[in-house]
């Protein structure tokens, strides 16, 4: 496989920056998912496509909308109804979702080399997206593992919480270095380290 | 001003789209009828009070969404998916939903 290269990588300074003499409070990283995938049933098709992405990850979405989980490894959650996004640390996840996602299911969007997954971790970083997005970041409002769709100046992105204080911000790859730019200023008050 | 998209939980009014008049019936698009044609393009009830609308949640799941907003207070007291059970649509025109239950 070639190669991929990160859009983020003329504005992307390890280390740590910002108001960070009294600690760092936020850490950016990069995750770099070999594969993210969009899956979309058909209207009365719900449970199969969950089935599958069951079978395909061993990943067992919870009920509810904007439920999803993550094994570290592998990420899933619904991001509208009947749609969910996964994305895996391997290659190959559109391949494999097209031996059980049959066309009378649903659909499979591989959008691999279209987004860019940066994470933000650290005690502060729900003060940092709460920023960016009008969405309630809440623990109890936003549970570990489930996912949200949204806007960030009108534009699209998607946002997975993987821990306590660690989200996943999935953005558009020809965005996604203006957002991090965005996300570092943002930091800078905090104090970040970029990993 | 919050919706609450039955999906995505409430959101600020900038996140979604006014997609229009939700009391119009659109006429069967074979029809000749240039009345109902132009009632549907220009006839509005133009309350002031509680009136149907249609908005698309652009900014988040981009779900069609069945709201009935108060033009006095801004009060958003009903919201829904425009397709029902995200299954067999409930929308649209009469003959529209006649040629499905033919299907």
């Amino acid at each position: 496989m070639v190669e991929r290269q990160s859009p983020l990588e003329p504005e992307f300074h390890v280390g740590s920056h910002g108001n960070f003499e009294h600690g760092v409070e936020i850490i950016l990283t990069e995750t770099r998912p070999g594969s993210i995938v969009q899956l979309a049933a058909w209207p009365g098709e719900e449970k199969k496509l969950i089935a599958a992405i069951r079978a395909v990850t061993g990943l067992a979405l919870p009920d509810g909308a904007g439920g999803g989980l993550s094994d570290g490894v592998k990420s899933v959650f619904g991001f509208a109804p009947g749609k969910f996004t996964v994305a895996d640390e391997a290659e190959g996840l559109a391949t494999a979702f097209a031996k059980v996602v049959t066309p009378a299911i649903g659909t499979i969007t591989d959008l691999s080399h279209g987004r860019t997954t940066i994470r933000i971790a650290g005690p502060k970083a729900e003060w940092v997206l709460a920023k960016f997005f009008a969405i309630d970041f809440a623990l109890p409002a936003f549970p570990v593992g489930a996912g949200r769709s949204t806007t960030h100046h009108d534009i699209f992105a998607q946002v997975q919480r993987t821990g306590a204080d660690q989200f996943d911000i999935y953005v558009f790859r020809s965005f996604a270095r203006s957002f991090w730019k965005a996300l570092c200023h943002a930091s800078e008050e905090v104090g970040y380290e970029v990993q | 001003m919050l919706i609450t998209c039955p999906y995505c939980g409430p959101r600020d009014v900038i996140e979604f789209t006014y997609q229009g008049d939700g009391n119009r019936e659109r006429p069967d698009p074979a029809s000749q009828n240039f009345e109902a044609w132009n009632a549907y393009v220009y006839d509005r009830l133009n309350p002031a009070g509680d009136h149907n609308e249609i908005w698309q949640h652009s900014g988040g799941c981009r779900a069609h969404l069945k709201v009935v907003r108060n033009t006095l207070t801004h009060e958003i007291s009903s919201v829904a998916f425009v397709r029902g059970d995200h299954g067999r649509g409930d929308h649209g025109s009469a003959a529209r939903r006649k040629a499905e239950d033919k299907a």
